[in-house]
């Protein structure tokens, strides 16, 4: 395994970014957890993450507007980006991934999926 | 970390977002027949939103289809799809006791059954309901706006509306482009909120695509301005944004519906699911679930100061001792006055930290108030009565724990003030008081304790009522209730059996389930009293010590064993000559400067040899109005104590609070004097065997 990866969390429910973390810990990767989009949009510059995990409905920067940013400045735009939400509508989804997402998970989720799904895009 | 961590993560922060909610829904409540803050409304949305998701998450499904139903009755709010009533705003209120009755169970263990989930599915039948008839969105004027799609891909729904509904509006929509250091970029934005606010509505806030410099970033604000170009221009200069427009000034909307109007939900009958409105949902309890303290990190601080000081006078005993051990001949003076100086640092450290700590265990009552506050609101309106609902004192703070169990005493003292202490305006117009009644919870501090007062200025109690029924039920003799005094009388309410729910409204006075909230308080180490006078109020005073963590005890020997009393109950010690003691109805009293008081031969009750003595030392303990003496074979001395719960047989004895350790490694029973009290003054059965 490389250097140890750094994931940034996007969320703005505490309990499920601890839930989010403890999954992602266990797999020995370093969490960055911010509780929203402004917070989100600070870390970037100041870190190398391996992915992104965002929320969709969260105050002022919504996630959409994220991915976009995320998606659209060549920094950052070869990032995977998976979105967890509780917009399970198609159309949402829909939305998610042409604006660049890679994975978009309804909640609830399994954690199992989750770490199946960051496996496969960090080849851990 | 561990499930169990994340579970109490988890009714935390549900916690949090139910009290959140009721906040703004209090604050809807309290401005019915307003046009409602769409900021407020849209507020709760993300509240039952985050709620939603969250409990999916953790895997409470009942909770979450309840804030599912909610989320979507308030996204119709939002979206102008339903029109704002009563009817929703009640719906929406009495599912916060849905949720928090879930949460509750879910909190104890229950994950999907038990009564709350009942009330949950009627709940979401009910929320659901107010949705039928929803009409559809009518034309789309952004279309003739021709926005980028890619803008459009990023907007929320609820984004979106904002925009039509502007755009409907005639407003003209900007966008308001401005780049920031990725140092300061959030106050900046902030700035360029605070100063766009007074002129219209910022929409969404988007981190754009095409970043200026390195360490910058740029922001597009898109919003819909209520005044001119050169206001807004110029409003935003100083922060060095700029503004283009979005769209030109629209057509005029001729062929659109006023934007408040929508289409029409459905007549205003009741909801056609039925509705279970009075017992289960009176009982959910308005305890918090968590065990959690938020603690300001200025008070951490301070402890952790108190910690490095400590650190220092260790090594300065840690000197002092080495000197003693390596020392060959007698130690000098000066080595005992050092000892003696910090011995005496290390006490008033000590204190320092306790004191600190305590600091942190306290909350400010407003988190109980609010809450109070709410069903307040509901009661009034139910009782169909005009009361005025007054807070005071909600930044008074006291022991979380404590705060806690007030809950339920004081919503019981505010119930019964609304249902049964004021009267209907027209009897009180009659009477030639103010038509709107008033009822009062304050609070305020006093010394090592805290007051509370829950007060109406209602009917009052009626002594001769409270003579008959205390007659009716056996709670005195005739002859007893003849010497009783008005204060008396009055306090009889709080005896076990002195009413039931069936007798409540034949009663014109109080008295549903005192004794429950007199009991309650008396386990917090609180004393209740009351005040009434006829035609003009009765008020109840509930005294509570700031803390239940430490205690100061009085250290007493009963037959050789050695007990702890909490001082904070013990009223007076006397000496009592044993031919003073008389019996009356086969009890053994004592007399007290004319008032004859229970006495009670510790040794016996707990089933331990009695000394035969000439004379008592008599612990004279009092908890709200009853007095009762205590004989004890020995006074040690005074001490604070911090009382460990007992575990397995010996958690249920009645007169034993825990245990305690006094130093020196001796373990000894705190008394509870509460459940003593209640276990010997029970009326009559309870007599001395």
């Amino acid at each position: 395994m490389a250097a140890e990866q750094k994931v940034l969390i996007v969320e703005d429910s505490r309990a499920t970014r601890e839930l989010v973390s403890a999954t992602l810990s266990a797999m020995g990767l370093e969490v960055v957890s911010a509780q929203n989009g402004f917070d989100a949009l600070k870390l970037l510059p100041r870190h190398r993450f391996s992915l992104i995990i965002t929320d969709i409905n969260m105050p002022d920067i919504n996630g959409l507007e994220l991915i976009n940013f995320v998606k659209r400045n060549p920094n950052y735009r070869d990032t995977p980006l998976f979105v967890i939400t509780t917009e399970g509508r198609e159309v949402d989804r829909q939305r998610g991934l042409q604006l660049g997402a890679s994975e978009y998970l309804v909640k609830p989720f399994q954690s199992e999926l989750l770490g199946a799904l960051v496996k496969r895009y960090l080849a851990l | 970390m561990s499930g169990k961590r994340l579970a109490d993560e988890f009714v935390a922060e549900a916690q949090e977002i139910v009290e959140a909610l009721g906040k703004d829904l209090l604050f809807l409540d309290e401005r019915r027949g307003d046009e409602p803050d769409p900021e407020v409304v849209n507020g709760i949305f993300r509240g039952a939103h985050s709620l939603k998701g969250l409990s999916a998450m953790f895997g409470f499904p009942a909770l979450s289809t309840v804030a599912h139903q909610m989320e979507d009755v308030l996204d119709a709010l939002r979206l102008g799809k339903l029109r704002f009533d009563d009817r929703v705003l009640d719906a929406l209120i009495e599912s916060l006791d849905v949720l928090q009755a879930l949460l509750a169970e879910g909190a104890g263990g229950a994950v999907d059954a038990g009564p709350a989930h009942e009330a949950a599915q009627t709940q979401a039948r009910r929320l659901e309901a107010l949705l039928t008839g929803q009409g559809a969105a009518g034309p789309d004027p952004l279309e003739a706006l021709g926005l980028d799609p890619q803008l459009r891909a990023v907007l929320t729904e609820y984004e979106e509306h904002r925009l039509k509904e502007n755009a409907r509006k005639g407003l003209p929509l900007w966008k308001v482009r401005a780049v920031f250091g990725l140092e300061d970029f959030d106050q900046k934005l902030a700035a360029l909120n605070a100063a766009l606010k007074p002129l219209g509505e910022v929409v969404s806030t988007l981190p754009s695509s095409r970043p200026g410099e390195e360490a910058t970033i740029a922001f597009d604000l898109l919003f819909a301005a209520r005044g001119a170009r050169d206001a807004v221009a110029g409003a935003v200069a100083p922060l060095g944004a700029e503004l283009s427009a979005l769209s030109g000034p629209l057509e005029p909307p001729v062929a659109l519906a006023a934007p408040s109007e929508g289409p029409e939900p459905p007549a205003p009958s009741r909801p056609p699911v039925p509705l279970e409105v009075d017992e289960p949902r009176s009982e959910t309890s308005l305890r918090s679930l968590t065990q959690t303290v938020r603690v300001d990190i200025g008070r951490l601080d301070a402890l952790m100061n108190a910690v490095g000081e400590l650190g220092l006078v260790r090594a300065n005993l840690e000197r002092l001792a080495e000197v003693a051990r390596t020392a060959t001949a007698v130690l000098p003076g000066r080595w005992g006055q050092e000892l003696h100086a910090e011995t005496r640092a290390l006490a008033r450290k000590l204190e320092e930290l306790q004191a600190g700590i305590l600091d942190v265990r306290m909350v400010p009552l407003g988190q109980v108030f609010d809450k109070l506050a709410r069903l307040v609101r509901r009661l009034v309106r139910e009782s169909g009565k005009e009361i005025h609902f007054q807070i005071h004192g909600g930044d008074v703070e006291l022991d979380k724990l404590i705060v806690e169990e007030l809950s339920d005493p004081l919503m019981h003292l505010l119930r019964n003030a609304i249902d049964h202490g004021v009267e209907p305006r027209a009897q009180r117009e009659k009477q030639g008081k103010a038509g709107l009644a008033t009822i009062r919870l304050a609070a305020r501090a006093q010394g090592n304790h805290v007051l509370l007062e829950v007060g109406d200025d209602g009917a009052g109690m009626d002594e001769e009522r409270i003579r008959e029924v205390a007659l009716e039920r056996g709670l005195v003799t005739r002859t007893r209730l003849n010497e009783l005094s008005r204060d008396e009388v009055l306090k009889l309410v709080f005896l076990p059996g002195f009413s039931t729910r069936a007798e409540v409204t034949e009663l014109s006075g109080r008295g549903v389930g005192l004794d429950v909230v007199k009991t309650n308080l008396a386990r917090l180490s609180g004393v209740i009293d009351l005040s009434s006078t006829r035609g003009q109020g009765t008020t109840f005073v509930l005294t509570l010590p700031l803390t239940l963590a430490i205690l100061r005890a009085l250290v007493v020997e009963v037959s050789g064993k050695t007990w702890a009393v909490p001082l904070n109950s013990v009223q007076e010690i006397v000496a009592v000559e044993a031919k003073a003691l008389r019996t009356v109805e086969r009890r053994e009293v004592l007399q007290l400067r004319g008032q004859t008081v229970p006495f009670v031969r510790l040794a016996r009750l707990f089933g331990l040899p009695e000394a035969k003595l000439e004379r008592y030392h008599v612990v004279v303990v009092a908890l709200a109005q009853q007095r009762v003496g205590l004989a004890v074979d020995a006074l040690v001395g005074q001490q604070d104590v911090v009382t460990k719960p007992l575990g397995g047989r010996l958690a249920h004895v009645p007169g034993v609070a825990g245990a305690t350790d006094l130093g020196n490694r001796r373990t000894v029973l705190v008394l509870d004097v509460a459940s003593l009290m209640e276990e010997f003054l029970r009326p009559r059965a309870a007599a001395v065997p």
